[in-house]
């Protein structure tokens, strides 16, 4: 079936996984539903120790079994040590055909793949992946299908019972004996654990592994003692250097430069660059190029942030720290500095949920004035692709991108023309992971092009004349007129992932990549040479 | 163009691609490798053969290792490695071939 982005969703998947195909982003809004909570086991004996010796004790204790949906969060980033060690456990344990759900997998778990292979894991579900995983998903590795949801969407599921927990396991940089949680005041602090907070709530059973005990009560806790089971310590939860790896050096690249001051010519020619504003940025050089350019007009207008959320990073805390924001709400830190930033009283920890979850009583993106993101192919339909590289393997993750996207009033995407050879602005993106439809702006080191739906933006942007106004068409053809039109990727029938839509519903399916062989000859039949 | 000698042209840089033509006893062969195969392969083998035929070039064995390169890149490097291979270095025909 043709769904809302024009992607056909074969009837077979909607089939297996009950879903419905996208239909548009507020199909579910006002609809009623219904949540759907775990089954726990109270503690009511005060003489039982949450305290096990082992991952393998917690996962005896839990019930762990064939079958089974094990969560992890991805807090501790490239620096993460809990993935690999609870399914080394699992593995050596003998179990088979598990769903592994966790908020995002990055390279640091490139020692799932071979588990992936004997299929001990069978189902993946997390907002992308990155690194082998990715590469052994696309190859057509995984038995089951890979489902890919937004942080929002990730609540979500959660949240209707669409994706059910067994055991949730969450490293915690401190915890006590009773498990009250913190992201700091340990070894390997992430600062907040909101991506994990929903699997408190929905789990059946909760694993706290962490690598600094603390005396009870470790408070105020980030997740409550009510929410977890078992506490195991272990000696290293994390690596500190690499937690941090979002952290960027300032970019020197003048093309980035160029884009950034693009950018904040957009912000601060729209109506919503007022006092009191809202605004969510990302890690991407350009993006915190841009935000310290629009540092530089907010002093001079005298105009402060009302708010800032997302991850975070030193330039969104410089901010805060200076008086030009009032508030930071963070569901993640990509650097040191935003971690050590949580002293400051006005930023505050929210939970998943309350950032984006798409089915709550409103999250706050919905709250977003602006929100400058990246992609890896923007189309000249709007739709964006973030996990699916440009030679069909998948490669990134969702993240936040369709939540902000949508929830903000001016939801502007910096990318590049061109990424080598690779036109970033195509005719059809090889995936669609955020509709067209959440898109308003698009940033390029070409000029700017506005979605048509968006005329009072184009005319904002017209009046003020402060950047090159394209039309997408335009910036495609600009592109396409340096590399040349690409040809298709080819693809297997097999399809290996599908991308959810924040609401549930299937936006696009991911397909095996057809193996190329490399290298490629090509023959020319010849003349014999004369005196040869 | 005849092809006396294998030679070499170009980098394994970004957006770049390094061309290696030798000697051969009959016809053309090319092999090519390159980081955006699905989308432009075909259109650099395409590239490639159009400027060896530009160059006369009918038996030689020709071997790209693309890193991305645009098209007027491509073109470049066969070309300067076929004048290398073909010990033309010095007497360019500019405005010739070369174009």
């Amino acid at each position: 079936m043709i769904n809302a982005v024009g992607r056909d969703i074969p009837d077979e998947i909607l089939e297996i996984t009950g879903k419905e195909p996208f239909q548009g982003n507020f199909y579910l809004d006002d609809k009623p539903m219904t949540k759907v909570g775990p089954t726990i086991r109270p503690i009511m004996n005060n003489k039982k120790s949450k305290l096990v010796a082992s991952i393998r004790e917690a996962l005896i204790k839990c019930e762990a079994h064939d079958g089974m949906t094990v969560s992890f969060h991805h807090h501790f980033r490239d620096g993460d040590l809990i993935v690999n060690m609870v399914m080394k456990e699992i593995h050596d344990m003998g179990f088979k055909d598990i769903t592994i759900c966790a908020t995002s997998l990055g390279k640091a778990h490139d020692p799932l793949v071979p588990m992936i292979e004997d299929g001990t894991i069978t189902r993946i579900e997390s907002s992308g992946v990155r690194g082998r995983i990715g590469e052994a998903i696309s190859q057509g590795k995984l038995q089951g299908l890979a489902i890919m949801r937004s942080h929002g969407g990730r609540v979500r599921a959660l949240t209707t019972g669409e994706a059910h927990v067994d055991i949730a396991f969450i490293g915690a940089p401190t915890s006590d004996d009773y498990g009250n949680l913190r992201g700091i005041g340990g070894k390997a602090d992430c600062g907040v654990l909101s991506y994990a907070i929903v699997d408190g709530n929905h789990a059946d059973h909760c694993v706290a592994i962490t690598d600094c005990l603390v005396p009870y009560p470790n408070f105020p806790a980030h997740i409550s003692q009510t929410k977890v089971d078992y506490v195991c310590v272990v000696d290293e939860i994390g690596v500190p250097s690499k937690i941090a790896s979002g952290a960027a050096k300032p970019t020197t690249d003048q093309r980035k430069l160029l884009m950034a001051q693009y950018c904040t010519d957009v912000v601060v020619n729209t109506p919503w660059f007022k006092d009191g504003f809202s605004y969510q940025t990302g890690v991407g050089g350009a993006s915190i190029a841009s935000t310290q350019y629009l540092a530089e007009i907010m002093r001079d207008r005298n105009i402060h942030m009302g708010f800032g959320v997302g991850g975070l990073t030193k330039a969104m805390c410089q901010l805060l720290d200076d008086g030009m924001a009032r508030v930071m709400l963070d569901v993640q830190d990509f650097d040191l500095d935003a971690v050590h930033n949580l002293k400051n009283v006005n930023h505050h920890r929210i939970p998943a949920g309350v950032y984006a979850n798409p089915l709550n009583k409103g999250a706050v993106v919905n709250k977003l004035d602006y929100v400058v993101l990246a992609s890896l192919e923007v189309d000249v339909h709007f739709n964006c692709n973030v996990v699916v590289g440009s030679d069909g393997m998948i490669t990134g993750a969702q993240g936040g991108h369709p939540d902000t996207a949508q929830g903000a009033k001016c939801a502007i995407v910096i990318c590049p023309l061109l990424q080598g050879r690779i036109p970033a602005i195509c005719t059809d993106v090889t995936t669609v992971t955020t509709p067209g439809e959440s898109i308003d702006v698009v940033v390029t080191d070409y000029g700017v092009a506005v979605n048509p739906a968006r005329q009072d933006i184009l005319q904002a942007l017209r009046e003020a004349d402060c950047v090159p106004l394209r039309t997408i068409e335009e910036l495609r053809d600009t592109a396409y007129s340096i590399v040349g039109e690409p040809d298709k990727v080819e693809f297997e029938d097999r399809i290996v992932g599908i991308i959810e839509a924040r609401d549930g519903t299937i936006i696009d399916v991911v397909r095996q990549i057809k193996e190329i062989k490399q290298p490629a000859v090509y023959k020319k039949k010849g003349r014999r040479r004369a005196n040869g | 163009m005849e092809i006396l000698k294998t030679a070499v042209a170009g980098t394994l840089e970004s957006s770049d691609c390094l061309v290696t033509i030798e000697p051969a006893r009959s016809g053309l062969q090319l092999d090519l490798e390159s980081a955006v195969m699905q989308q432009y392969g075909r259109r650099i083998a395409e590239v490639a053969m159009e400027t060896l035929d530009r160059l006369n070039v009918q038996n030689a064995r020709v071997s790209i290792v693309d890193k991305g390169a645009l098209d007027c890149t491509i073109k470049a490097r066969v070309e300067c490695a076929a004048m290398r291979a073909a010990d033309h270095e010095g007497r360019v025909n500019w405005g010739g071939v070369i174009r």
